[in-house]
């Protein structure tokens, strides 16, 4: 075995460790803060596993979208909303065991599938295929601007939605603020709408009665 | 040497501690999101491996699509998470049962 | 010749259509201008037909105008059979149709639903022709139906008025038990003949005759019988023969115009003219033709009795309108197809006449039909008492009015007939008369002699009735007192017919009464010494005695003789045996298959039931919906790992 094949192979258990370490720690952390935290911690090794998989593209976006802005969100929130976490945790160990049953299921079941070269994983080969000769940058770009053109269209269409509907969601209408109301600015038809003549003497009482 | 069974095996634990963590903080839902992501990861990593070892670029393009889709997803659940926060003035799911039938 | 059919029969087609669809557009002179004009040029070009088809040598035209299906093997088609028959039935239908149109005019003045009333008429019309006018028997039933919904229309004019609801749904019930033996016998000729034509029918009636079908192992039908009588049934339920007679009576409750229109002269003539035009089917039965013969002559005497002690004065002439159709289908069962037809000709016309008459009474006293309360009434109605005389005349056969001529050949041709059982039916037609001379001039002496018994502010205004009533009485006077000694020498002993009515040789009562006719005069002449004239008398003397002389005298006979009374006036049991009996049976099986298995199995265990099922089952799963989101995720996360498993093991 060449050396460089066992440093390969060094990386990947420090790197895979680094992951299901990180991702106990995000399900067990008391603080929620240490949770995302650590999931970053987790996003960022599985970026260097990825990398190291040649998908250079997608680690390194996986590192600026979701480190960079996806977890600085999360934890945005979780700083932002004063969370009692003391009350979160009442409870938690009563349901460790039946999670921790399923979640041995879930992975004895998919470590079975494997072992048994089920859903046809025997016939993909076991060394890595050499990249072609271009980069994987570009060959991702192929793959999306050509072939995968209507879905990607598709995709910026959902980050759009994403956008709108966060907005939507959290945009608060205070009674008594002044703003401009374009729709009834649009909704203007007459000549007599476009000014209205306001005596402003009472003014200010008026305003106090209503 | 490291095969495509590694990886594999990599996403299955991934996504079983994901599996563990939904009911260990069922009642935190900023870690039921987390976990969510932690299971999009898994899957992500099972992309990535069938792709480079069958070397085919259409796992990848997967990969693409999920994470769009899981930003977009983390920042409406973010969303809908602080109206339920500034609504109730908490975000314990066990407190929240208006679908109750 | 095809075009002026057509104008005949779809002219008061497109008057009924424009009047009632748009009758609010235009006032009442439009709505009947337009109904009388399109019945009045109906009926010129039915005289020409007529006269095409007695003078002009038109002979028999037979048209197939529209093939509107196919079904397997048969046609269906709309087309004309104009022959003698046909021509003679579409001048009848709309002479009376037209003066009863302009007699309308004057009758329903006040009335809020004129122009409606309109409308039906001519609707009425045109389903009467199309009756009349049609060459395969899927045409007829079309008219048949036509006429008798048109009927419920009218009858049930007064829309607000719970007699006449009851009335017209009781005259549509009674025909549909009628014509459903008509359909069965139309599917009858179907399965037998293999066409609805009537050419290609007719031309197969010996064959249908020899074709059977066998009811148990030793009863055979054959078909000619089998389809006679289930004919004979529809005709029934439209010619009121008994036992479907009851409906004719209460549709008295329609306006008088109707009742001459519907009740005399047409829609109850249809049976009649349906069982003339099937004569080569008949013929070929003598069972089919015994049972016409029996229910006819039975008619004929026992419902005139019942007219004997009606106070209606409309009732009296729909009881009889009723034992006159007895007449008529006695005559048919006795095989002088042609006496039946010539009869329904003079008869439309009197009894057009005397229904109209009656109306003029009716509209003079403000509505009053009780006869107990009328009298007197001849010296301020003249002509109304004129023609209501030669009408009646008419009715009773006395000798020189029409009705004599039809009548008196009909109770000869019973006398020579070989059908069996013609000598039961010869003495219920011949006490008949008796019977019809009865109520007649019971009638006439109640209304128009006697002290007038209205009240006095009644009697002030009683006067004669506008020219558009007047104008019908005498328009159908006329005919009244001349048309049987002019007919009766063609129509009866003249082959009138040719083709159209076939008899088996031998089997006309009327050729073997040809050998002693010596022309109308003749026969006139002979009527003064036929025993139906001495019960004439007889008929007036006893009414004259019991009406004018002593008119005290019927209330004591009706003391005296309190169970035949009884019965009389209950109309022989028929509506309690009908309604209460057959009707109430059939209410009572209804509500418990309501009760028991609509509401309770059907609504109860599979609607309600099925409703119940889903609820508790819901009532049970809604638990599982506990509203918590870890719930869900659990949930999930199982199915993922039941999934995964299947997908592993399967």
């Amino acid at each position: 075995m060449s050396p460089g094949a066992i440093t390969y192979q060094a990386l990947f258990y420090l790197f895979a460790a680094g992951i299901v370490f990180s991702g106990l720690r995000v399900i067990t952390a008391r603080n929620p803060v240490h949770s995302a935290l650590f999931l970053v911690l987790a996003l960022v090794n599985a970026a260097i596993l990825w990398v190291q998989m040649g998908a250079e593209f997608l680690g390194i976006i996986l590192v600026l979208v979701y480190v960079g802005a996806v977890m600085v969100m999360f934890l945005f929130v979780v700083m932002m909303l004063d969370i009692n976490a003391a009350t979160m945790r009442k409870g938690m160990t009563r349901y460790a065991p039946l999670g921790l049953i399923i979640s041995g299921l879930i992975a004895a079941e998919i470590g079975w599938a494997l072992w048994g070269h089920y859903l046809g994983i025997a016939n993909t080969p076991h060394t890595a295929v050499a990249p072609a000769g271009i980069s994987n940058t570009e060959e991702l770009g192929r793959a999306l601007y050509t072939h995968y053109i209507y879905v990607f269209e598709i995709a910026a269409v959902i980050l759009l939605l994403g956008i709108i509907s966060a907005i939507v969601l959290t945009l608060r209408w205070r009674p008594n603020t002044r703003r401009q109301d374009i729709n009834q600015q649009l909704r203007v038809h007459k000549t007599s709408d476009h000014m209205r003549l306001v005596d402003l003497r009472d003014n200010s009482r008026g305003r106090k009665e209503s | 040497m490291i095969g495509l069974y590694h990886y594999l095996g990599l996403g299955a634990v991934v996504f079983a501690v994901a599996v563990a963590g939904m009911f260990i903080n069922r009642k935190n839902m900023i870690l039921l999101l987390m976990c969510v992501e932690l299971m999009l990861l898994a899957v992500n990593i099972n992309f990535i491996a069938f792709s480079r070892f069958s070397g085919n670029i259409s796992g990848q393009v997967f990969v693409f699509f999920i994470l769009t889709v899981a930003a977009a997803e983390a920042a409406v659940g973010l969303a809908i998470l602080v109206v339920l926060f500034r609504n109730r003035n908490s975000i314990n799911v066990s407190e929240i049962n208006h679908l109750k039938g | 010749m095809e075009a002026i059919l057509l104008v005949i029969l779809l002219g008061p087609l497109a008057a009924s259509a424009v009047i009632l669809l748009g009758g609010e557009y235009f006032g009442r002179r439009v709505a009947h201008t337009l109904a009388i004009s399109a019945v009045f040029i109906s009926f010129v070009l039915s005289l020409y037909v007529l006269y095409q088809g007695i003078w002009g040598g038109m002979g028999r035209i037979e048209q197939t105008l529209y093939v509107w299906g196919f079904g397997g093997p048969y046609q269906f088609t709309l087309g004309f059979l104009i022959d003698r028959l046909s021509a003679l039935m579409m001048a009848i239908v709309t002479f009376v149709s037209f003066a009863v149109h302009v007699y309308t005019i004057g009758y329903m003045a006040d009335d809020s639903g004129y122009k409606r009333f309109f409308g039906y008429i001519a609707l009425f019309t045109f389903s009467m022709l199309l009756l009349v006018m049609a060459d395969n028997f899927l045409q007829l039933f079309i008219g048949w139906e036509l006429v008798g919904l048109v009927s419920y229309l009218l009858i049930g004019f007064y829309l607000k008025k719970e007699s006449a609801i009851f009335a017209g749904l009781k005259a549509f019930i009674v025909n549909r038990v009628g014509d459903f033996g008509f359909f069965i016998g139309i599917a009858t000729v179907l399965y037998f003949a293999g066409s609805l034509n009537y050419e290609t029918v007719f031309s197969q009636a010996g064959l249908i005759a020899g074709k059977h079908i066998w009811i148990t192992s030793h009863l055979a039908v054959s078909g000619a019988t089998l389809i006679g009588i289930l004919l004979f049934v529809g005709a029934m339920g439209k010619s009121a023969q008994i036992p479907l007679h009851i409906w004719l009576p209460d549709s008295m409750e329609g306006p008088t115009p109707i009742s001459a229109l519907i009740h005399a002269a047409t829609m109850v003539t249809a049976g009649v003219y349906m069982v003339a035009r099937m004569s080569p089917i008949y013929s070929h039965s003598l069972l089919a033709m015994t049972l016409v013969m029996v229910v006819g002559a039975s008619g004929a005497f026992f419902l005139g009795l019942v007219g004997i002690v009606q106070t209606d004065i409309k009732r009296v002439i729909a009881y009889s309108t009723i034992s006159q159709l007895g007449y008529m289908t006695a005559a048919l069962g006795a095989g002088a197809y042609a006496g039946g037809i010539f009869h329904l000709m003079t008869h439309a016309s009197f009894k057009a006449l005397l229904f109209l008459g009656a109306g003029s009474v009716i509209i003079a006293l403000h509505h009053e039909q009780d006869m107990r309360k009328m009298g007197g009434l001849w010296k301020r109605m003249p002509i109304t008492y004129i023609t209501f005389w030669a009408g009646s005349l008419a009715l009773i056969g006395f000798p020189g009015f029409a009705g004599y001529f039809s009548k008196d050949a009909i109770i000869d041709a019973i006398a020579h007939s070989v059908t069996p059982g013609a000598g039961y039916a010869y003495w219920m037609v011949l006490l008949g008369v008796l019977v019809t001379t009865l109520y007649t001039f019971r009638m006439i002496f109640l209304t128009f002699h006697g002290k007038p018994r209205m009240d006095a502010h009644t009697w002030e205004h009683v006067k004669e009735s506008p020219w558009v009533v007047t104008f019908p009485l005498i328009l159908l006077a006329i005919p009244s007192v001349f048309l049987g000694g002019i007919a009766l020498g063609p129509l009866d002993y003249g082959n009138f017919f040719g083709t159209s009515i076939v008899n088996r040789i031998g089997d006309n009562p009327l050729s073997l009464g040809a050998a002693d006719f010596h022309g109308a005069w003749q026969f006139f002449l002979q009527g003064f010494t036929t025993p139906a004239f001495y019960l004439i008398l007889t008929g007036i003397a006893i009414t004259w005695v019991c009406y004018i002389w002593k008119p005290g005298l019927p209330a004591a006979l009706r003391r005296r003789f309190w169970p035949i009374a009884v019965v009389l006036e209950r109309k022989f049991f028929f509506d309690e045996i009908f309604i209460g009996g057959i009707a109430r049976s059939g209410r009572e099986l209804g509500t418990f298959l309501w009760r028991f298995i609509d509401a309770g199995i059907i609504d109860g265990l599979v609607v309600n039931g099925t409703a119940r099922l889903v609820g508790a089952s819901s009532r049970v799963i809604r638990r599982l919906q506990t509203g918590y989101l870890y719930h869900y995720a659990f949930v999930m996360v199982v199915g993922l790992a039941v999934m995964v498993g299947w997908l592993i093991w399967r």
